[in-house]
Order: structure tokens, then C-alpha cells, then sequence
């Protein structure tokens, strides 16, 4: 009700009586130029050609069109819940979108191009070349998944990262061996940093599509209309040319587009990535629990630095001069009220100009060090509720201060902290999740492609959380038995 | 004269207030003295200081023919002499929870005084046998009741073999029979191993059953001193009046 009426007001307001809502379409503008970026010039509108290209739709069905920012990864998903109509944002065409939405017809022919540092030019010319090597794209798209084919078939190890700038400046910077992703992306890459070339042969070729709920069949048709009639009178090449990403291939393929006019479904099978299958459980599960046990080692590792580096500082803040105390007080005080997301770029991007770690290094260290501030506040909670007399009687035994933290208050304080520290232990395990950021693909992030991939989180979600709990669950009831054993009075 | 402890004006203040105010103290070898006084009087004060676990501000300590002077407490690689020939009992024993009775004893002897453990523990079983706990030697602090916790706790202080055993309120935690039976134990220390005892107590019954000697403390000062038997009986002081009659008015024994 309220809603008709809403419209009722904005239909009086603009002074048109038959006024058509406005045309909802969702895409990301962290994907950047030239596909949809925020404007220089106002950051609070969208520019790009897809951006255009939405506008044309949104205006051939006399409608406004009106930008939902959404990220990349989500857009088939939101779509699907009808959080907006329509998606776009160099989405590409794949056999699983068009078995599970309604998909336009391709506006866009591209190619999947190789990019290596200039030294390696004549060494890797294409994916067959790269066995054993680390080569970089974006997680959940046709290029990872042509990574994945190869890896099987090569040894080829795929890097999967959330944003489209970082694999090229790993790659100048020597921690990726090559890049595989979009011409478009990589023609940007390369204007912007520098210090790679593109292999001219493309690895494959792609569309990109604009995608529509399942049962928005109707909308699709009628923006698949006004999207070839603007191929033909000439404004989508208008676009394309002003965002520099015209050639005389796409004119060719637009030809090819008009004249399948009548069978647009033939185009549905444009998008050849080779090796592409169909996806299903069978087929995730090792990569899950391939996953699930690198979230398991990585938890481990970075809980066994944390406890170390914590048990230093605390011992550091109970014993040591006032600069010792005063610097550690620093450290946990910087490391627990700053994001860990951010120490983890920090460590792996920020200082890569002086040291240059492997991901899971860094990982390990980020969340290591992060959690080893929390953990070191457990610790010094534990060793001052140590009685006095405890510490007095070790003294006129003749033990040694160092003798009497090891071998009386020390295992005292053990025993007060081991239930916050399996608490944070847990929640390490899930925090875990944040090292997808620096590449590490590890239980969440698995997950994610693996729901991306089939569509629905249902089956990839309820596998997930499983697995977390199967690590979590006996973790806890250990402690809950060491607790009971060595509680006193 | 060879004492076990000879305390000679000792002095400690406390920002504006005087807790000690010049004390002298002896205990020669083999004999039990008793400290008594009321709560405040500066009875812990005294143990504390020669057990070097708080400064104090004028006179000198001799406890076991280690020397303390006023000033901070030493760091503990300069106390070692004091720590091998001095030790302490705490009021409430204070055993070390995590570690079975018969680790607390072995744990000072292995690593403070460096002996193998094959022999830190057959004289640590010797001592709980002398005390008679040694079929607890197994248990944790919390299984003990508070008699055999407190003889655990006398045997971790006699393991190294200390010349001077210092024991703050020792029977607070025991009820009558124990005290009986423990001031029996402490008589056998003393004569025994000449061993001399200064034991911290507002436990008159115990102070003349088992004590050779009663030294009153009064207001940071000592007021009265001698054979406990005569200074119990008749009191002169009238501190130490007022402690003997607390006694009478307290419920029980």
C-alpha cells in the first residue's frame, strides 16, 4: 500500500501520470573504470560503459535507471533475491549463469590474455608454459577456473585474489609468475603500473552479459530489444569508443549478434572455456577439505606464534623495566585497536618494498601477531592473580625469580588462562577467514567459490560451517576436560 | 654467644608511621621462641624482615650467620646463603597448588640446591615420614586437610636444611589436638637437629606447652621477654596481660 502510494506521489510530483518505476540495476564500483567506477568528478554517481549501457536499457524501456552498488562477487546472487533488476559489471557468460538466471545477450566479445614481466616474455607465451608456476586472477571467474583446468592438467598453481589491481602488481613485484584476466583489466593494468607485457595469443575468449532473475525472463527480452537496436544504429560502438575499448573484431562480432537475431540462443554457447564442466558436490569436496585443512594449519601455526610472542610480552609487561613495559603496552595496545584486515594488508602489501613474504607467511604472522596482543593480556591477567605468598614461599626456598615464573607461577597462570585462550583459539579458527584478502585460499573463501560456482550457498554453506564446527566443537570440550582436572578447591 | 638469630634494633617505618621501633631479639640453636603480641603489633613485620622479603630501615639481622643491613632487600643471587640456612612456613602454608605434596618438598632441593632427584626425594619422603604424612605424599594441595597441609608445608621448609625456621601463626588452621601433636613435632626439630625456631603466635596454650622461651611485642617495641612458662604465668606488662586475658574471654581453646 505504501508503496503504491509512494508512487503515486513521485508519479504526481514529476508531473507524469503514467510515470514507470525506476530501473533498479546493480553492479561494482570497486571494479573500476572502464567498467563501472565512481565519478572523479562526484563520487556519488557512477560512471563506465556499463554504466551506459545500463542507462540505454533503463531509457529504452522508458524507465530511469537507478545504481545499486553490490559486490561483484554477490551480483548473480542479489539479482536472484531481487535486489535489483538488472546486473552488470563485466559479468561474463557461462554455461551455470544461463542454467540458473535469465542472461542477455552478449554485448561485449573479450579475451583472456597472459600477462608476464617482460623478462619471461618468450619464456611463458601461454598456460601450458606455466606448470609448477604461480599464476594470479580474480577468485570465481572463467579465468580461475581455467587455472583450476590447468592446474590439473599442469601442476599450474592458480592465486586467487578479491580485486583485479593486485595480481599485476604481484606479478611486477615477482610474487606471481603470471597473470590471467580479462584484455580490458589487463590493458588498464598496464597503463596504470607498467612493468609487464600482455601475451598477444588470447588463452580463451568471453562475453560479457547483463543478468536477470530466473523469472525475469520478460525484462531480458525487452533489454535484448533495445540492446541490438543500439548495435545497430551505432550508440553501444559510441560507448565503447569512448571508454577505449573499441576494435574492428567487435564490430565484426556485432555483425555476427544482429544476424543470430532470430536464434539468440546460439550465442548462449559463445562463452568456450575449456575444460569447463558441470560442478557439483563430488567435484568440490577435495577442494573443501583441501581448504578446511589449510584453515586447520594456518589456525594452528598462527595460534602456536601467538601463544609464544604472548607469553614474552606479558612476561615483558609483569617483569621488565618501564621502556620494556611501556613499548609492549604500545604494541598490544596498537595491534588489538587497529582491524587485523588491516595489519594483514599492511604486512603483505605494505611491506612488500622491504620484505616480500609469501602469502601464507604472512597470514600466519598477521593473524600471529594480532592475536598474540590478546592472548599476552590473558597471560598477564593469569600471572598477576597469582597470590604473593605463592611467589614469596618460592622466594625463601632460595628459587631464582626466572625458576619461580617457570615453576610456580608460570604453570599456575597456565592453568587460569587455558579457557580464554580456547576461546580465542575458536575464534582464530573463524578469523582465519581473513586471509583470503592476501590470497590465501583457505575454508571460507572455498566456500565462497564453490557457492558462486553452483549458485546457492545452501550445500556449499551447511559443508562449511560442518567443518568448522568438527575443528571447534572438540577443541572446546578438551579444554572444558583439562579445565576440570586441574581446577583446585 | 652462637645464636640462630640474633635481631638487634631492628627499625621499619612505613611512610609516616613506625611499625618497628627497635627491636632486639635472640634465638640461640635448639631453642623454640615464641613472638606474641596483639594483631598490628608488628609480629610479621619481624619474620618478614629477617626473611628478606621487605626492607627495613635501621639495625642489623644476623639470621644463620647471614648479615642484613636497612636498605632494599637484596636482589636473590645475593641472598642464597640466607635462603639455604633460613626457611619459612606461612600462616596459610602456602604449598605450591599445582605440584602433589611430595613435589612441593623435592622442588627447592632440586633446583635451588641443585641435588639429584633420586636424592631430593628420599629425603624429602624421610621428612613427610618424620611428620607423619607421608601416605599423602601423592596428593595435591587441595585433597590435604589443614594439619597435613601444614606439615607438608614444614617439610618443604626443612628440605634444604635450614639452621633457622621461622613459621608465621602456625596453628591458626588446627584445632586442638593438632596443635598438641605439632608442638610435639616442633619440640623434636629443635633439640633434636639444634635447629633454632621463632614462631609468630597469639596462641597462648601453645606458646607454653610447646616454646622454650615467650618474647612480647607491643606497638613495635618488646616489652617483655623469658622462659614462657614464668612470663605466662605471671605477666607483667600489661600487653601482655591483655593478651592472656583475650584468651580467657575467647570462646573455647
Amino acid at each position: 500500500m505504501m508503496l503504491v502510494a509512494l508512487l503515486a506521489v513521485r508519479g504526481s510530483a514529476s508531473g507524469q501520470s503514467t510515470a514507470k518505476p525506476p530501473l533498479r540495476w546493480g553492479g561494482d564500483a570497486e571494479g573500476g573504470a572502464p567498467f563501472v567506477e565512481a565519478d572523479p568528478a562526484d563520487p556519488s554517481k557512477v560512471r563506465g560503459f556499463d554504466v551506459e549501457i545500463a542507462e540505454m536499457i533503463a531509457r529504452g524501456l522508458g524507465r530511469e535507471p537507478r545504481f545499486v552498488q553490490v559486490s561483484w562477487a554477490s551480483i548473480e546472487q542479489s539479482v536472484e533475491r531481487g535486489d535489483f533488476e538488472v546486473g552488470m559489471s563485466g559479468l561474463e557468460d557461462r554455461p551455470e549463469l544461463r542454467a540458473r538466471h535469465s542472461v542477455s545477450i552478449p554485448y561485449f566479445e573479450f579475451h583472456e590474455v597472459l600477462a608476464v614481466r617482460p623478462a619471461d616474455r618468450n619464456r611463458f607465451r601461454r598456460l601450458s608454459d606455466l606448470a609448477g608456476k604461480r599464476v594470479a586472477t580474480l577468485g570465481a571467474t572463467m579465468a580461475y577456473q581455467m587455472l583450476l583446468d590447468e592446474q590439473a592438467r599442469s601442476g599450474l598453481v592458480p592465486i586467487s585474489y578479491d580485486d583485479d589491481v593486485h595480481p599485476y602488481s604481484d606479478l611486477v613485484a615477482g610474487r606471481v609468475d603470471a597473470v590471467l584476466l580479462d584484455n580490458i583489466i589487463a590493458e588498464r593494468s598496464l597503463r596504470r603500473i607498467g612493468g609487464f607485457v600482455i601475451q598477444p595469443e588470447p588463452a580463451a575468449t568471453g562475453h560479457y552479459v547483463a543478468v536477470f532473475s530466473r523469472a525475469n525472463a520478460s525484462l531480458r527480452d525487452s533489454a535484448n530489444e533495445v540492446l541490438r537496436a543500439r548495435m545497430r544504429d551505432g550508440s553501444l560502438e559510441q560507448t565503447f569508443r569512448r571508454w577505449g575499448v573499441w576494435s574492428p573484431a567487435q564490430g565484426e562480432y556485432f555483425q555476427r549478434v544482429l544476424s543470430a537475431a532470430a536464434s539468440p540462443e546460439r550465442d548462449a554457447q559463445a562463452a568456450a572455456v575449456p575444460g569447463a564442466s558441470d560442478r557439483s558436490l563430488r567435484t568440490y569436496l577435495p577442494a573443501l577439505l583441501r581448504a578446511a585443512g589449510i584453515t586447520l594449519i594456518l589456525s594452528f601455526l598462527a595460534m602456536a606464534l601467538a601463544v609464544s610472542v604472548g607469553i614474552a610480552v606479558a612476561a615483558g609487561r609483569v617483569y621488565g623495566p618501564p621502556v620494556v613495559r611501556a613499548l609492549l603496552t604500545v604494541y598490544v595496545e596498537v595491534m588489538r585497536g587497529t582491524p587485523v584486515l588491516l595489519q594483514l594488508f599492511v604486512i603483505y602489501y605494505g611491506l612488500s618494498g622491504v620484505v616480500r613474504l609469501p602469502a601464507f607467511a604472512a597470514a600466519v604472522l598477521g593473524l600471529g601477531l594480532n592475536y598474540a596482543a590478546y592472548e599476552s593480556e590473558i597471560y598477564r591477567a593469569a600471572l598477576q592473580a597469582i597470590a604473593r605468598s605463592q611467589l614469596e614461599a618460592g622466594r625463601t626456598l632460595g628459587l631464582s625469580e626466572w625458576q619461580i615464573l617457570r615453576l610456580v607461577r608460570g604453570p599456575q597462570a597456565l592453568r587460569l588462562a587455558l579457557a580464554p585462550m580456547t576461546n580465542d583459539f575458536v575464534a582464530l579458527l573463524k578469523d582465519s577467514s581473513l586471509v583470503s584478502v592476501i590470497t590465501v585460499v583457505e575454508l571460507t573463501k572455498q566456500t565462497a567459490i564453490y557457492a558462486t560456482n553452483v549458485g546457492s550457498w545452501v550445500v556449499p554453506g551447511l559443508l562449511c560451517s560442518a567443518l568448522y564446527l568438527v575443528f571447534s566443537l572438540p577443541l572446546s570440550r578438551f579444554a572444558r576436560r583439562l579445565e576440570r582436572r586441574w581446577s583446585w578447591g | 654467644m652462637s645464636g640462630a638469630l640474633t635481631v638487634v634494633g631492628l627499625r621499619v617505618a612505613r611512610a609516616e608511621r613506625e611499625i618497628l621501633r627497635g627491636v632486639d631479639l635472640q634465638v640461640p640453636a635448639g631453642e623454640i621462641c615464641a613472638l606474641m603480641g596483639a594483631s598490628g603489633s608488628g609480629k610479621s613485620t619481624v619474620l618478614r624482615s629477617i626473611a628478606a622479603l621487605q626492607p627495613f630501615d635501621g639495625g642489623t639481622i644476623d639470621a644463620a650467620g647471614f648479615t642484613l643491613k636497612p636498605g632494599p632487600v637484596p636482589r636473590e643471587s645475593k641472598l642464597k646463603g640466607l635462603r639455604s640456612r633460613v626457611g619459612m612456613v606461612f600462616q596459610a602454608h602456602s604449598l605450591f597448588e599445582h605440584l602433589s605434596a611430595l613435589d612441593n618438598v623435592m622442588l627447592a632441593p632440586v633446583h635451588a640446591l641443585g641435588w639429584t632427584r633420586e636424592k631430593a626425594r628420599e629425603v624429602a619422603m624421610r621428612l613427610l615420614e618424620e611428620l607423619g604424612v607421608a601416605h599423602r605424599a601423592g596428593a595435591y594441595p587441595r585433597e590435604l586437610s589443614g594439619g597435613e597441609a601444614q606439615r607438608v608445608a614444614i617439610a618443604r621448609a626443612l628440605a634444604p636444611d635450614p639452621m633457622l625456621l621461622l613459621m608465621d601463626e602456625p596453628t591458626s588452621a588446627l584445632d586442638p589436638a593438632r596443635r598438641g601433636a605439632l608442638g610435639d613435632t616442633l619440640g623434636e626439630l629443635a633439640r633434636k637437629s639444634g635447629r633454632g625456631l621463632l614462631i609468630s603466635t597469639h596462641d597462648v596454650d601453645f606458646a607454653r606447652g610447646a616454646c622454650d622461651r615467650v618474647v612480647i611485642l607491643s606497638e613495635g617495641r618488646l616489652v617483655e621477654e623469658g622462659p614462657a612458662r614464668d612470663v605466662l604465668a605471671n605477666p607483667q606488662h600489661p600487653a601482655t596481660r591483655e593478651l592472656l586475658q583475650h584468651r580467657e574471654d575467647s570462646p573455647g581453646r
